[in-house]
């Protein structure tokens, strides 16, 4: 469910510019407002939606849960530690969600790249990506899944 | 320099009717530029059927006096203040630049009407918030543009990489400054300058009121309308589909912070 910009909410501010992690969250050259330039490339996290102070991003739901006349908004309370979602469907059905969110103060966990070792050349070459195993809390590497448990036709 | 009302030496060289002409068809290009901006965008048309949507979810029915005050609020915050912008750099360049532009157009058109003949004297006070209007405007809009624009902070792009965005700020800040080198070469007596830049001063303003069909000049029209609608929807519960806020205390009062979008 790719993310589009409510130009009348959007003020511009580049906080979803900064935090998305695709860089599919750009300014628009007519408007200078935010706009999600590939949806088609967006995964799905939600951080523009969360990082918006003027609630201005939305959700695209998918054809099959949510069809044309739906909306699916999002209210971030830092202050309070909540996040609410709204899910509403074409018929009015409304599902409401309330979670709690990450009390880090914003900004304290953003990589600082620079300041980390090289890779070596077999970690350049390895499946595992940047702060994998650890950054995942797996020590014993990625899970793996035996060839006889694939569904029949999707191995090589 | 900046208590000489600059139209009133004009006019000796150039009739006050033709300036008068001229502040009237730069009035009528902002209309003609808004109403065909209107027709194309269709952004009024979507205003007012998103208007219509909202009603009709709308959980509380709103008494004309609950509307007045939210509409007298939203001026008072949101127009007038531009609360939406936080209490950051933005906000201050933004109010320097609205107030700046507005001081400017209304001493400019008060004295163009009022006192643009040589015979008639005008109060010190206008030319001086004339001046003061476009200093103000080039200060906020300068600083906007070499600094706040949020494709420089949140982009990294260069301050001087140009898109059609910038048309409105930047043929704002360029007219005022025009008009204050033009006002001081012309009580300097530097002729052949002052010519110069009266000439440059009316070009900037042909593109700045011009260009409304291709700018962002009608946002300041839009934005008001979108944000009383905004406070009108909150208030009558149809809050453009947004949960309702949740009924946690406070927990974290001041604790989590937003740092600027800058980490590109």
């Amino acid at each position: 469910m790719p993310t589009f910009v409510y130009m009348t909410r959007c003020d511009g501010c580049g906080h979803c510019v900064d935090i998305c992690p695709s860089d599919i969250m750009h300014i628009d050259k007519i408007t200078r407002r935010a706009v999600n330039i590939e949806p088609n490339m967006c995964w799905e996290c939600y951080a523009c939606v969360k990082a918006c102070p003027n609630e201005a991003i939305d959700v695209r739901g998918y054809a099959d849960f949510a069809p044309m006349g739906h909306s699916v908004r999002v209210l971030r309370e830092e202050e309070k530690g909540t996040i609410s979602w709204k899910i509403k469907f074409r018929n009015g059905t409304e599902k409401n969600f309330e979670s709690p969110i990450t009390t880090k103060p914003w900004g304290k966990y953003i990589p600082k790249l620079a300041e980390v070792e090289e890779p070596t050349e077999e970690a350049i070459n390895s499946q595992l990506l940047y702060d994998e195993p650890k950054g995942l809390n797996i020590d014993t590497g990625l899970p793996k899944m035996k060839k006889e448990r694939f569904k029949k036709g999707i191995y090589y | 320099m900046i208590t000489t009302n600059p139209f009133s030496e004009l006019s000796e060289f150039v009739p006050s009717i033709a300036m008068q002409v001229y502040v009237v068809v730069m009035m009528v290009l902002v209309i003609l530029g808004t109403l065909f901006d209107i027709i194309h965008k269709k952004n009024v048309k979507y205003f007012f059927e998103n208007a219509k949507k909202a009603k009709k979810q709308a959980t509380k029915t709103l008494g004309a006096g609950e509307k007045a005050s939210i509409v007298l609020k939203t001026v008072a915050s949101e127009i007038l203040t531009t609360s939406e912008l936080g209490a950051g750099k933005r906000r201050i360049s933004h109010l320097l630049g609205m107030y700046g532009t507005i001081i400017f157009w209304v001493t400019s058109v008060i004295m163009i009407f009022c006192y643009s003949t040589p015979n008639v004297l005008t109060p010190s006070i206008l030319p001086l918030l004339w001046h003061s209007g476009a200093i103000m405007t080039c200060f906020g809009g300068y600083w906007f543009w070499f600094f706040l624009r949020v494709d420089v902070t949140a982009e990294a792009n260069p301050w001087y990489r140009l898109i059609q965005a910038d048309l409105f700020v930047l043929s704002l800040v360029i007219t005022t400054t025009f008009a204050l080198i033009w006002s001081f070469v012309q009580s300097a007596n530097i002729s052949g300058w002052d010519t110069l830049f009266l000439v440059l001063f009316g070009l900037s303003n042909v593109v700045l009121f011009g260009g409304v069909y291709w700018s962002k000049f009608a946002h300041m029209f839009y934005k008001p309308g979108a944000a009383i609608q905004k406070n009108l929807a909150e208030a009558d519960g149809s809050r453009d589909n947004l949960p309702a806020p949740s009924d946690k205390p406070k927990q974290f009062g001041l604790g989590i912070k937003r740092e600027s979008p800058k980490h590109y």
